[in-house]
Order: structure tokens, then C-alpha cells, then sequence
């Protein structure tokens, strides 16, 4: 092991064990957003590993995170399982949700490919409404406790919450972290960089892209059905647009990228978006500025700057 | 009622719409022709028209008339000089890299809205149209004792809808005067051509680009204060009119006007024709998938000339 790579370890390991050791110290309302800023960092994970690193910004991936959070609901609600097939269920539906949009979607490029995206999940999420009867539409449906017993756990518990968002994220982390060093994500990023180039040295840049979408599209869907199963509520607004824009924000905030940038944009517009919703109701002001500020000043995000400042090699 | 009379009435719906769309919908195409700038925050500039026009109407007294006149001129000259702002302090720093104005735009959306929603409020307030008759239609039915004319019960529209059709037809006549026959016109197109071509000549690239973004919001707040009178202004109404110009000018061909006008009107037509038959929803649905599958398989558009 190089010394590089022991450096990078460390510090994404340390991470992993301070989320770990937070939960004994923090009092119960931080320790309640803690786990849901960690479903959300899984979500812009897996945003990241198509805009980030391969290049493509997509502005449908509340659809993805919808598809999970469904095919996880609709399972419970209507099919009666129990959570643990609902929700394989759910990831298997987001994973054939970004199969399907990636055929269509990736005929197209630049300006193309975001308004393509941003309309198919425009037309998901209408089509959400559409089947108001089970889906229940805007008003959403609640999951009972008896409903989110996990082999025995339940995970209606905020101890248990907590435990099992840390495991999604931990997974997503390492997930995220091997794929971007291993073969397959280098050659995302150099996709990323000039995909004529990687065309031109006989590498598959089609498969590659498919491949990205998909592997993007199904841990979102895994974050969504999370979502779902955790918070106890399944319901329309999740598949919004707000909803694809958030992680765009999120990872721009944290830095495109990189590994560590998903977790710290969430963090950080979680509690910037909790302090200022106390002050006024027009809180999404914050994120319209946040925004414009980012793509003026910062573009690296905070994670890009500190990469780009004082160590280059992180991933 | 017949079958006809229904279609006839659902059309003449359409057309309004139609009208409304084609204004907003040509100025988001002249940004996309003229600057390549995909604007998210387009439907915005029609709901701060919608907006402002309350407002004014609201502080200058008198006949409704003059207050939804002074609107008239008002609203489009302030929006578009808040766009023309925009586009200077931060469209032209982003160097108009077509990625990150869309997450600009997208910025700009929210801030806009959402100051909107500080500022006026969540409510939806009315004004008041200028003149407003109703006028009812006459069908023609055969009978045992031939054909006659009769005037079916529900079948009207009003002397403000028929003048909206008309003040839209105007306003689009007078930009597609503007871009063939007067030297601005010109700059705009030599811009749209061969930007650093036109930059070689002199042309001050920077401030066509601003006056373009400006043109394109004043003509989204023009429509907004031209359906005011018809629907409520309200924060969030910016949404379906953004949804329907981005497919009026993917179905048209991106940055073609006169493929706009005319999905304009096949769009706004249908849809109120659609919606006699299906539930809106439904039709949005239909419409969202058709405009994602254009893009994809016809990226010039049905009418369009140019890849995006």
C-alpha cells in the first residue's frame, strides 16, 4: 500500500468512524438530522458518480430516487412485503428506471441530455399524480411501525435509524471510493475530460456512460427506498423537480468530483437551509443564491478548492 | 351541446393559450438563437410580469383601462431591465458556458420566485381586465326544416380574449420586423451567426447579448400581464408556462422563430383540445414524454433547421 493510498484510507475511514462515534454524543435533534443528511449524502453520491466524475449533469435524478422510494412504498402498502424484499424491490426498479433512461438519454449530449432527463422525470412525477389511487399523490402515505420491522428490528427507532443510514452511507462511501480508483472510473473521468480522446484509444465510451448512469441511477433508487423505510413517509414531492436539483446542489457545493464533496454539500445546505427556514418561509432563497454564488466564485466546490489548494491526489 | 360546438369553443380556448405561449415561448427561443443560453428562470420573467401588473394596476387609480395600460408598458420595460442586470452580472462572468448558466438559471429561479413570495405574498390576486364583453357564437346545425342557425348555451368568448389573440399577433409581427428590416435586428443576427466573427467587426457582442436577454424577458412579462386578466397572479405560476415554451421550442427547432410561432399553435390548440377529452394530467404526461423523445430521436426539432 502506497502511501498515497494510506493517506486517502485514513481520512475517508476517519470520517466513517467519527459518523460512527457522533451518534453517543449528539443531542437527539442533531442526531435525528445526522441520519437523514446521511440518505441524503448517499443520494448525491450517487449523483456524483455521473456528474462528478463522468460529466453528465443530469437534472432527472429525483426520478431515480422516486423509483426506489416506490418501488419500496408500493411493495409495503400494497403488496404486504416485508421490508427486506420491498426493498430490493426498490433498488431493482430504480436500476431498470436508469437502464431504460440511459438508452434514451444518452443518444443526446450537453444542453440535450439535461432537458431529456429533466423530462422524463417531469413525466414521472406526473405520472405519480396520475395513479393518485395507490400512489396517493402529493398527500403521500404513511409507513407504520409494524410495516418497518426489519428482521426483528425496528427501524422506526432513532438508534436504529441511525445505525442503518451509517451503513448506507458507509457503503455508498466505499462503493463510490473504490469505483473512481478502480479502471472503470478512471476512465469515466477521462471521459469527463475528452471523450473523443478515450473514443480515439478504443475504449467503449458508450458502455462506459451506460454503465456510470446506471450504477448512479441504482444508489440513488438504494438512498430513496432508505429514504422511505427510515423517515416512515413516502410521497410525491420526492420526485419533483426540486428534488433532482437538490443533489446538483449539494454536490456542486461540496465539490464535483470528489469522494467527500456529497457528504459535506449536504451537511452544509441541510443546516444552512434548517437555520434560515426558522427565520423566513421563503427558504429556498438560500439555495437559488447559493447557487448563482457557487457557479461565480467557487465551481470547485469546498472539497475542489481544498484538493486543488493543498493535496491534488484526493480522489 | 354537440360535439362541435365544443371543439369550436375548446379551440377558440386554445388560441388564447396558443397566443400567451407564442410570446413567451419566441423569447426564450430568441435568447437560445441569439446567446445558445438555456434560460430556467424564463418562466419567472412571465410571473414578475403577471405580478407587477397587479401592482400597478393596484396603485394607479381610475378606470381599471388605465391602470392595465400603464402595466402594459411598465412591467415588460422593468423585467427586461432586471434580465438585461442579470445577464451582465452574471450570465456574461460565466463566459456563457451553456452548463453552468443552466445551474445559474436555475439559481436565478429560486431567488426570484422566492422573493416574490417574501415580498408579495402566496396569495393569488386578480386584476381587473380593461374591457371585457362577452360575446356568444352562433353554430349552424341541419334540421328537419333545413340548415339553421342557432346560438348554443355556453358557447362565448370575451372582446379581452379575442384582444389578447390580437395584441400577440401584433407583438410577434413587430419582432419579426425587428429582427429582418432594422439594423439592431441585424447585429443580433450577424451575433447569432459567427459570435467572434461579428466581435471582429466591431460589433459590441456583450451588449447585443444584453439586450437580447432583455428583449426575451420583456416578451415572457408581456404575456404574463396580457393573461393576468384571465388568471390569477400568483408566485409559483411561473412553472407550466416554462414547461410549455421549452416544448413549444424543441417541437418548433431551437432558436427558429417562425418554427416556434407555429408550435405554438399546434401546442396550445391541442391542449385545449386534449384537455376537453383527457384529464390535464394525462396530457402533461403525454406532452413531456413527447417533447423528451423529440430531443432525442429529431434533435432539430420537427421544423428546426440546427442540432441544439
Amino acid at each position: 500500500m502506497s502511501r498515497e493510498t494510506a493517506r486517502i484510507l485514513a481520512l475517508h475511514g476517519g470520517l466513517l468512524v467519527l459518523l460512527f462515534t457522533a451518534q453517543f454524543v449528539l443531542p437527539a435533534y442533531h442526531h435525528g438530522n445526522l441520519a437523514r443528511i446521511m440518505v441524503l449524502a448517499s443520494y448525491a453520491i450517487g449523483y456524483n458518480i455521473l456528474f462528478g466524475y463522468t460529466g453528465l449533469l443530469s437534472l432527472g435524478h429525483a426520478l431515480f430516487f422516486a423509483a426506489g422510494m416506490y418501488g419500496m412504498g408500493l411493495g409495503i402498502q400494497h403488496g404486504g412485503w416485508s421490508p427486506a424484499p420491498a426493498l430490493l424491490a426498490g433498488i431493482v426498479a430504480g436500476a431498470v428506471v436508469a437502464g431504460a433512461l440511459a438508452l434514451l438519454a444518452l443518444r443526446t449530449t450537453g444542453v440535450a441530455f439535461m432537458i431529456v432527463t429533466l423530462m422524463f422525470a417531469q413525466a414521472g412525477y406526473l405520472t405519480i399524480l396520475y395513479f393518485g389511487e395507490y400512489t396517493r399523490g402529493d398527500e403521500g402515505f404513511v409507513l407504520q411501525t409494524a410495516q418497518r420491522m426489519l428482521w426483528g428490528i425496528d427501524l422506526s427507532d432513532p438508534t436504529n435509524r441511525y445505525f442503518a443510514a451509517f451503513i448506507l452511507f458507509a457503503l455508498c462511501l466505499c462503493l463510490s471510493l473504490w469505483l473512481v480508483r478502480a479502471p472503470f472510473g478512471r476512465v469515466l473521468v477521462a471521459i469527463r475530460e475528452n471523450e473523443d480522446r478515450v473514443q480515439m484509444l478504443g475504449y467503449d465510451t458508450h458502455a462506459h456512460k451506460l454503465g456510470a448512469m446506471v450504477i448512479s441511477g441504482t444508489i440513488s433508487a438504494a438512498a430513496g427506498a432508505t429514504y422511505g423505510l427510515l423517515f416512515g413517509y413516502v410521497g410525491a414531492s420526492f420526485g419533483g423537480v426540486q428534488f433532482s436539483i437538490f443533489p446538483l446542489l449539494w454536490v456542486l457545493l461540496g465539490g464535483a468530483g470528489t469522494v467527500l464533496g456529497p457528504f459535506i454539500g449536504a451537511l452544509f445546505m441541510f443546516y444552512l437551509i434548517d437555520l434560515s427556514s426558522g427565520l423566513t418561509t421563503a427558504y429556498m432563497l438560500i439555495a437559488g443564491v447559493v447557487l448563482v454564488a457557487l457557479t461565480l466564485f467557487a465551481p470547485q466546490g469546498l472539497v475542489g478548492e481544498l484538493r486543488r489548494r493543498f493535496w491534488t491526489g484526493l480522489p | 351541446m354537440e360535439i362541435g360546438p365544443y371543439i369550436l369553443l375548446a379551440s377558440l380556448e386554445g388560441a388564447v393559450t396558443a397566443a400567451v405561449l407564442a410570446l413567451t415561448a419566441v423569447g426564450l427561443s430568441l435568447v437560445f438563437g441569439v446567446m445558445r443560453v438555456v434560460n430556467i428562470a424564463h418562466g419567472e420573467f412571465f410571473m414578475l410580469g403577471a405580478v407587477i401588473a397587479w401592482w400597478v394596476a393596484n396603485s394607479v387609480g381610475g378606470h381599471p383601462a388605465i391602470g392595465f395600460a400603464v402595466a402594459l408598458i411598465v412591467a415588460p420595460v422593468l423585467v427586461g431591465a432586471l434580465a438585461a442586470m442579470a445577464d451582465m452580472t452574471i450570465l456574461k462572468r460565466l463566459n456563457y458556458d451553456p452548463e453552468r448558466t443552466i445551474v445559474a438559471t436555475i439559481g436565478l429561479l429560486y431567488i426570484l420566485q422566492q422573493l416574490t413570495l417574501m415580498t408579495y405574498g402566496a396569495d393569488a390576486r386578480p386584476v381587473e381586465a380593461p374591457f371585457n364583453q362577452r360575446i356568444a357564437l352562433p353554430w349552424i346545425e341541419r334540421t328537419d326544416a333545413g340548415w339553421q342557425t342557432y346560438y348554443p348555451w355556453g358557447l362565448s368568448t370575451t372582446t379581452y380574449k379575442l384582444a389578447v389573440i390580437g395584441a400577440a399577433a401584433a407583438v410577434l409581427g413587430g419582432v419579426w420586423a425587428m429582427m429582418a428590416r432594422t439594423r439592431i435586428g441585424l447585429l443580433m443576427r450577424a451575433t447569432q451567426a459567427d459570435r467572434d466573427m461579428a466581435l471582429a467587426f466591431g460589433i459590441p457582442v456583450e451588449k447585443v447579448y444584453a439586450l437580447v436577454f432583455g428583449i426575451g424577458a420583456g416578451l415572457a412579462a408581456l404575456a404574463g400581464v396580457l393573461i393576468v386578466p384571465i388568471q390569477q397572479a400568483h408566485y409559483l405560476m411561473g412553472a407550466d408556462p416554462l414547461l410549455l415554451s421549452f416544448i413549444v421550442v424543441i417541437i418548433g427547432g431551437l432558436g427558429s422563430l417562425p418554427g416556434t410561432v407555429l408550435a405554438a399553435l399546434l401546442i396550445g390548440l391541442s391542449d385545449g383540445i386534449i384537455s376537453v377529452f383527457f384529464s390535464p394530467t394525462l396530457a402533461k404526461i403525454l406532452a413531456t414524454l413527447l417533447v423528451g423523445l423529440v430531443l432525442v430521436f429529431r434533435p432539430r426539432g420537427l421544423f428546426g433547421t440546427r442540432a441544439p
